[in-house]
């Protein structure tokens, strides 16, 4: 019996189209939007003006704090423009606006694909160079990676868990990542490994990717500490909770990290920037990005510069399908919908998805029947069908009281009722007046 | 299709597919079974009421909802047919039409619409308005037709009086229990159906069929039908072993009356069952200890109903007491 998390889950149609779809570099954009604000935390501040001239890789916005991150130019060209854009969040944002001229890169950044395997650097020099390059977490959380790495006082890191479950229906960027880039991101682990100082690290894969688990299975057998673990398909395994509950059977405490039970968790495309980032010198500026819809004759998984315009991705597999209602930007189970595809690939887009008119249509809300299947499948072991009565009435105390800030927003419980009921569009809406109400308590 | 038109909503952008619907036409399809077994013994009377009621409580809740409520009538959802079934399962077959309408009427009108229709009512709605009429009409609510006599009559002729009455009545003269075991169907006949009773109740058989059909589809769970099944057992097993020549055995029990239509169909109703499995299950030995208390040292031989209402009852407090266990409850740094 494959290992998995005990508590609630789902599992949805996978729909996995761009399965085994080769990595494909897209043509590079005549313009690229580089949003200052792509990682969880303080925006970065730009450190170019209008009219300079930036090459592939150069810094353009330095991380401000801690909790924040670098950000390089992904191509060479002339700064036109540094103003406020829409971005995926339907928000105003500051963003670079870079006019393509060339791709001219950086000097430092080693561009031949030969695998450097030794890594003699120190755990802070690594960290340093993580931070440096801008590594954000690539499983669409984007929390910035060195933050991570940097242990707090009194906590000591026993275990890295890699992240290669990609539990999200029709995203295959990571998979695919994996097929092509094994030995790289085996080296990344062993990166990561040291930075944290650990001795065992844990890659976990979702048995719907034998193909990954075999191969893996083959490179950690070179690598000392390092097991791959299969785990049955079973939503949301790819949280960093489920997972390391369903790895070693840790349960971290509501309100607590990962760090608290000795555990590091990393997404496996992050595991590949550390490696590019330490041994070649190249700072995050593109990713796989899984272009894919059930309306598309081409799925495809791109390697995409950041700052790329969604709109050109679309294009490239042939334009939006005539019956498209929705386009989302992540998963079908957490990612965000957006209101225009004019908005740029950012750090965190794992994937571009299309839905049609009747995909996107949501169910009439009826009446809760009371089925606790809702219950059921939550991971987090709440009572979704409470919290959005609570949310509704606007009792937000009550709802504290029940834990709501422990809720993940996986979206199990909206995915299962059977009478459509809107549970976690509610639940949001009560975590978000009940951090308000938290901070004014601060204040 | 321009840009400007796309759809924001939020996640989850897809839906497992799952329905009102699908849940109540799976339940409807899980009784068909015991329809059958009821038809095959009682004949037309069983059709006759069956029909009535169905139609009865679809109808009452279209008026309701459409003149009373004025909100827009949501019975094509299925939940008055199920009610409507489990409302004849609870009736002997030749029960006055009048007085099923009645039925139908209390169980749509007051049992569930009044709180605010599918979902808010408290009690098991084919359960108040059988109970009313138990009340209402005593006569009529026990008289039971006796199986297999002529299929083509609406209104059998011939009644006799349930298992679990015999045995009231003859504990009640001081017979011993092993001489009133024979004035029983045998356990093979109580396992398929073939004594008097309430229309739906008689086959364990059937409604077993009908248990596992829910359990597969995943509209029920075990929790329930178990613990309820497993505290009739336990509990009447102790009392057999005690006192045999007073209690009647365990098996029997399980067969006889109500107890399998109650456990797999009436206490599994979601809307009136708690949310979470722990209390699933003390709701479920709270149905069983009651109904045996009932039909051992209560004044009526069957107790299921009562159980179920009574327990029904304590759903709300039993939600609040036993909530789902949260992950990462445990001490921190533990």
């Amino acid at each position: 019996m494959l290992k998995t998390f005990p508590k609630g889950g789902v599992h949805p149609h996978e729909n996995k189209f761009s399965a085994h779809r080769k990595i494909e570099v897209l043509p590079l954009p005549k313009q690229v939007i580089i949003p200052v604000s792509q990682q969880i935390g303080a925006p970065s501040t730009p450190v170019v003006a209008v009219k300079d001239v930036v090459k592939t890789g150069q810094l353009i916005a330095k991380s401000e704090g801690f909790v924040s991150a670098n950000i390089h130019s992904p191509l060479s060209g002339t700064v036109t423009k540094i103003d406020f854009f829409t971005d995926s969040s339907g928000y105003k944002r500051k963003a670079i606006v870079i006019d393509v001229e060339g791709d001219v890169w950086e000097d430092s950044i080693v561009r031949d694909s030969s695998l450097v395997k030794e890594c003699s650097l120190s755990p802070e020099e690594i960290i340093k160079k993580i931070s440096d390059a801008g590594i954000v977490g690539l499983g669409g959380a984007t929390f910035p990676s060195h933050v991570k790495l940097s242990i707090p006082k009194g906590k000591t890191a026993e275990f890295l868990l890699i992240n290669a479950v990609e539990c999200e229906p029709y995203l295959t960027s990571d998979h695919q990542l994996m097929l092509e880039k094994a030995d790289e991101i085996m080296v990344g682990i062993s990166i990561l490994m040291k930075a944290l100082n650990v001795s065992k690290a844990y890659i976990g894969i979702e048995n719907n990717k034998p193909d990954a688990i075999e191969l893996f299975g083959k490179k950690a057998a070179e690598y000392k500490g390092v097991e791959v673990n299969a785990l049955r398909v079973q939503y949301p395994q790819g949280g960093e909770k489920q997972l390391i509950k369903a790895v070693l059977n840790r349960e971290v405490p509501s309100g607590g990290l990962p760090i608290d039970v000795g555990c590091v968790v990393h997404n496996v495309g992050t595991a590949f920037a550390v490696y590019e980032a330490v041994q070649k010198n190249k700072p995050l500026f593109e990713r796989v990005v899984t272009v894919t819809g059930k309306s598309l004759n081409n799925t495809a998984n791109f390697m995409v510069r950041v700052g790329t315009p969604v709109t050109s991705l679309i294009e490239a597999v042939g334009g939006l399908p005539e019956d498209t209602a929705k386009v989302v930007n992540g998963g079908p189970m957490m990612g965000k919908a957006l209101n225009t595809t004019d908005v740029p690939v950012t750090k965190g887009t794992s994937g571009i998805l299309m839905f049609s008119e009747k995909e996107s249509d949501r169910k009439p809300v009826e009446n809760c029947l009371r089925c606790s299947k809702c219950v059921y499948v939550c991971p987090m072991g709440l009572a979704p069908y409470l919290q959005m009565a609570l949310s509704e009435r606007a009792m937000w105390e009550t709802l504290e009281n029940q834990h709501v800030l422990d809720c993940i927003e996986c979206g199990s419980c909206s995915y299962t009722c059977p009478s459509g009921r809107p549970l976690l569009d509610y639940i949001r809406l009560g975590k978000q007046t009940v951090n308000k109400l938290i901070r004014a308590r601060k204040a | 299709m321009g840009n400007n038109m796309l759809r924001v909503s939020m996640s989850p952008h897809v839906h497992g597919g799952n329905s009102v619907k699908k849940i109540m036409y799976g339940v409807v399809i899980a009784m068909l079974p015991a329809l059958a077994v009821s038809l095959f013994y009682f004949g037309l009377g069983a059709l006759q009421i069956t029909l009535v009621a169905v139609a009865a409580c679809v109808l009452f809740e279209w008026l309701i909802q459409k003149y009373m409520l004025k909100v827009q009538p949501s019975v094509t959802d299925g939940s008055a047919i199920v009610t409507g079934i489990l409302l004849a399962f609870n009736l002997p077959s030749n029960l006055p039409i009048w007085m099923v309408l009645i039925g139908a009427l209390v169980a749509i009108g007051v049992g569930k619409m009044s709180f605010g229709g599918l979902g808010n009512n408290p009690f098991n709605p084919a359960l108040v308005g059988r109970v009313f009429l138990l009340i209402s009409f005593p006569v009529d609510m026990t008289s039971w037709p006796s199986p297999v006599v002529n299929r083509l009559a609406l209104l059998d002729a011939q009644t006799g009086a349930t298992p679990l009455a015999i045995i009231k009545e003859g504990l009640k003269k001081g017979e011993p229990i092993s001489d009133l075991m024979n004035q029983v169907p045998d356990l093979w006949h109580l396992f398929l159906g073939n004594m008097g009773g309430s229309l739906g109740e008689i086959s364990a058989f059937a409604i077993a069929i009908g248990g596992i059909y829910m359990l597969m589809k995943k509209i029920i769970t075990w929790h329930i039908p178990v613990s309820v099944l497993g505290s009739v057992a336990i509990f009447t097993g102790i009392l057999h072993i005690v006192a045999p020549e007073q209690y009647a055995d365990p098996i029997f029990h399980l067969l006889a009356g109500g107890i399998m239509l109650g456990a797999i169909f009436m206490a599994t109703d979601m809307v009136t069952s708690p949310m979470t499995r722990t209390g699933q299950i003390i709701f479920g030995v709270g149905i069983g200890v009651i109904t045996v208390l009932i039909r051992v040292f209560g004044a009526y031989p069957e107790g299921v109903s009562f159980a179920i209402l009574i327990m029904n009852a304590f759903v709300p407090l039993i939600d609040k007491g036993f909530k789902p266990k949260r992950f990462g409850e445990v001490k921190k740094n533990g």
